[in-house]
C-alpha cells in the first residue's frame, strides 16, 4: 500500500471502531429515556459482560494439548485466590501476570 | 482567576484520585503497546503510523489484527467488515453506559469514543471518592489509559528495534485485570445469576463457534438469557 492508502485503511478503521462505540449513544440519546428494556441492559449487562471478557481473555487456551490450559487455570486460580484473599490490586494483578509468566515459560 | 485556580484544583483532584485505579492499565497498555509498536515496525511499517492508530482507532486487539491487513494490498471495504466485527462487543459497553454518561458535558463524546474493555470495566467498577468530581474523576481514568496506551504504542515503534524483548505472556494483566473486576462484583452481591449466565453462554458459544466466531453468538445469547431470566434477575437485585 502507498502511504495514502494507509492513511485511508486508518481512516475506515477509526470510522467503524468509533461507529461501534458511539452507536447506543445514537439509537438512544440523552434527551430522552431509552426504553424500559434497554434501562435493564444497561444495569444488568456490567456483570454478563465481565464473564464475556475474562472467557474471552482464554478463547486461544487449547486444552487438548500440552500444556493443557494449565498455567492458565492455574493463573486465574491464583487471581481470584489471592485477590479474595488480600484484597490488593497489585498483588493480584501484577503478582497474577508474574504466575503466569513464570509457569508458562517453565512447563 | 479564582475560579480558574479551583477548576484546576478539582481537576488536579480527580486525576489524582483516579490515577491509583488505572495503574493495572498503565502496566498492561504499556508492556501491549510496546509489544503492537515492535511487531509493527518490525513489519517495515513507518514508525508514526503507531500512535496515529493508538489515537484515532484505540481498540487493542484489532489493531494487532490489522497489521497484517496493513501489509496486504488496499481493501478499505475489509478493513471495515473486520473493525466491526472485532469490535461489536463496544455495543454492550455503550448501552451500560447510557446512564453514566448521560449527565456529562462536553466531556461525554471523548468518553464515548475511547471505552476500550478496560477502561470500560474500570468505569463499571470504581466508584468516585467522596469529594471528588465524579465526570473528572471518569474523564481522568479514560485519558489517562489511552495516554498509556499511546505512549506503549509509540515507544515500541521507535525503540522496538532496539530492544529485544520478549512479551509473551505478559498479557495476562489484562486478564488479571477482568478476573479482579469479576470477583469484586461477586462479593458485591449476593445474587449472581448474570454473571453466571454470561460466563456459560460465552463458555458454550466458544465450544460451538470456535475463538474466532463466538463474540457476536455470545452476545445474542447474553442478551437472550438477560430477556428470559429478566422476572427474576430484577427480583434477585432488590432483594
Amino acid at each position: 500500500m502507498t502511504r495514502a492508502q494507509i492513511l485511508m485503511t486508518l481512516g475506515v478503521l477509526s470510522l467503524a471502531t468509533a461507529l461501534t462505540r458511539v452507536l447506543p449513544f445514537l439509537l438512544f440519546p440523552g434527551s430522552k429515556k431509552p426504553p424500559e428494556f434497554v434501562q435493564y441492559l444497561g444495569k444488568v449487562l456490567p456483570f454478563p459482560v465481565i464473564g464475556m471478557l475474562v472467557v474471552y481473555c482464554f478463547r486461544n487456551v487449547s486444552f487438548s494439548s500440552y500444556p493443557f490450559g494449565i498455567p492458565e487455570l492455574a493463573g486465574l486460580l491464583y487471581v481470584v485466590l489471592v485477590h479474595r484473599w488480600k484484597h490488593n490490586l497489585l498483588l493480584s494483578i501484577v503478582g497474577g501476570a508474574a504466575f503466569y509468566v513464570l509457569l508458562s515459560r517453565v512447563l | 482567576m479564582m475560579t480558574d485556580r479551583t477548576q484546576n484544583g478539582t481537576k488536579f483532584k480527580a486525576l489524582k484520585a483516579a490515577f491509583p485505579f488505572t495503574l493495572p492499565v498503565l502496566i498492561g497498555y504499556i508492556v501491549l503497546g510496546i509489544a503492537f509498536g515492535v511487531i509493527l515496525s518490525g513489519r517495515g511499517f513507518e514508525w508514526w503510523i503507531a500512535p496515529l492508530m493508538a489515537l484515532f482507532i484505540y481498540a487493542g486487539s484489532l489493531q494487532f489484527v490489522v497489521i497484517d491487513l496493513l501489509a496486504a494490498a488496499f481493501n478499505p471495504l475489509n478493513a471495515f467488515v473486520m473493525a466491526l466485527t472485532v469490535n461489536v462487543r463496544h455495543l454492550f459497553y455503550g448501552i451500560s453506559m447510557l446512564g453514566k454518561f448521560r449527565d456529562m458535558g462536553k466531556e461525554k463524546p471523548y468518553m464515548v469514543l475511547t471505552l476500550t474493555d478496560e477502561t470500560y470495566s474500570l468505569l463499571c467498577s470504581v466508584i468516585p471518592p467522596e469529594g471528588v468530581d465524579r465526570n473528572w474523576f471518569y474523564l481522568s481514568i479514560s485519558a489517562l489509559n489511552q495516554c498509556y496506551w499511546v505512549l506503549g504504542c509509540t515507544l515500541g515503534a521507535i525503540g522496538g528495534s532496539f530492544l529485544n524483548y520478549d512479551t509473551s505472556g505478559f498479557d495476562f494483566v489484562m486478564t488479571a485485570l477482568f478476573i479482579v473486576i469479576l470477583v469484586e462484583q461477586w462479593e458485591q452481591t449476593r445474587f449472581h445469576l448474570p454473571v453466571l449466565l454470561g460466563i456459560s453462554v460465552s463458555l458454550l458459544s466458544l465450544l460451538l463457534f470456535g475463538s474466532q466466531n463466538f463474540i457476536l453468538p455470545a452476545m445474542a445469547g447474553i442478551l437472550a438469557a438477560m430477556a428470559l431470566f429478566r422476572g427474576r434477575i430484577e427480583s434477585g437485585f432488590q432483594s
